[in-house]
């Protein structure tokens, strides 16, 4: 991951599912130009969201030891605008998960209102069909994205808040 | 659970529908997936993916689609051509397929005209029987 569109995890279960949240705001740039006077979210910058958030689920699931690229959309269906102000929640759900690759379906919702139905395919590039090599480093899996996760095992963990005992 | 060759083809003809967004029709049982159908290599996984969750069984993608084995040997291929000893692997490798047209001119270009839905049935057939 080059970049994170994302905002932040609010649920990972290892090799099942994992939810997160994206907040549109008109600070993004190409919201200005997309489109002028009517500012909406384009439908690929909701795909990258869920590629990022159904990715980083099915690196996790291999220890991050795979290069996990986005390899096929097999279904982008849009219900409705995204427009500035909104907050998406991704969910998104490993279906299988091979050696060579794994495949994901993947909801976008705003409220309960369901914007997008996202199914997608990943390859773990290094197990390709053509013996192609890549670069050893895991260009995909950098340290750029780990505050993301790291969050998430915070939330998790924090202990329930204390009390505070009164006229001590 | 038994089930009839014609409800196994219109089960992978289903898969193929939704794997390569192709129509109903352009699936027949003659089609190739590469050359008719437009497969890439990632849609070989989602099909074999895709089988195992329609079959509930497990598919080792060597055995539905073998032929990578193959090409990286030497005795296997010469000049652009398997090999006797070449044919011989792929008949026991890939034993749902019909090799007739094939074997007279095995062209490693042309292997890729092998994997047709045909081949798809037959295989999944042999596995259900099997079992």
């Amino acid at each position: 991951m080059r970049w994170i569109w994302i905002d932040k995890f609010t649920e990972f279960e290892s090799g099942r599912r994992a939810v997160t949240v994206k907040n549109v705001t008109l600070a993004e740039e190409h919201l200005h130009d997309h489109l002028p006077g009517f500012p909406v979210m384009p439908e690929c910058l909701m795909i990258e969201a869920m590629a990022q958030t159904a990715g980083i689920l099915v690196g996790e699931a291999g220890g991050f030891r795979e290069k996990v690229v986005l390899a096929k959309i097999n279904k982008a269906v849009f219900f409705d605008y995204v427009v500035p102000g909104d907050s998406l929640r991704l969910e998104a759900v490993m279906q299988t998960i091979a050696p060579e690759a794994a495949s994901t379906t993947g909801r976008i919702t705003r409220s309960e209102q369901v914007i997008a139905e996202i199914d997608l395919m990943f390859s773990h590039i290094d197990q390709n069909l053509a013996g192609k090599k890549f670069p050893k480093d895991n260009f995909v899996f950098t340290g750029l994205f780990t505050s993301l996760l790291r969050d998430v095992a915070l939330n998790h963990a924090r202990p329930a808040p204390q009390r505070m005992e009164s006229g001590g | 659970m038994g089930m009839s060759r014609d409800e196994v083809f219109q089960k992978v003809q289903e898969v193929l529908v939704d794997a390569l967004g192709v129509d109903d029709e352009e699936v027949t049982a003659d089609a190739t997936l590469m050359g008719d159908l437009g497969a890439e290599s990632i849609d070989f996984l989602d099909i074999v993916f895709r089988l195992e969750k329609t079959f509930g069984m497990k598919v080792p993608r060597e055995e539905l689609f073998p032929v990578e084995g193959l090409l990286n040997n030497a005795e296997l291929v010469s000049n652009g051509k398997l090999t006797d000893r070449g044919l011989a692997e792929l008949r026991a490798k890939v034993p749902h397929t019909d090799l007739t047209a094939f074997e007279k001119d095995p062209d490693i270009n042309k292997l890729a005209d092998l994997f047709t839905v045909n081949a798809i049935v037959n295989y999944v057939n042999g596995r259900l029987n099997a079992a």
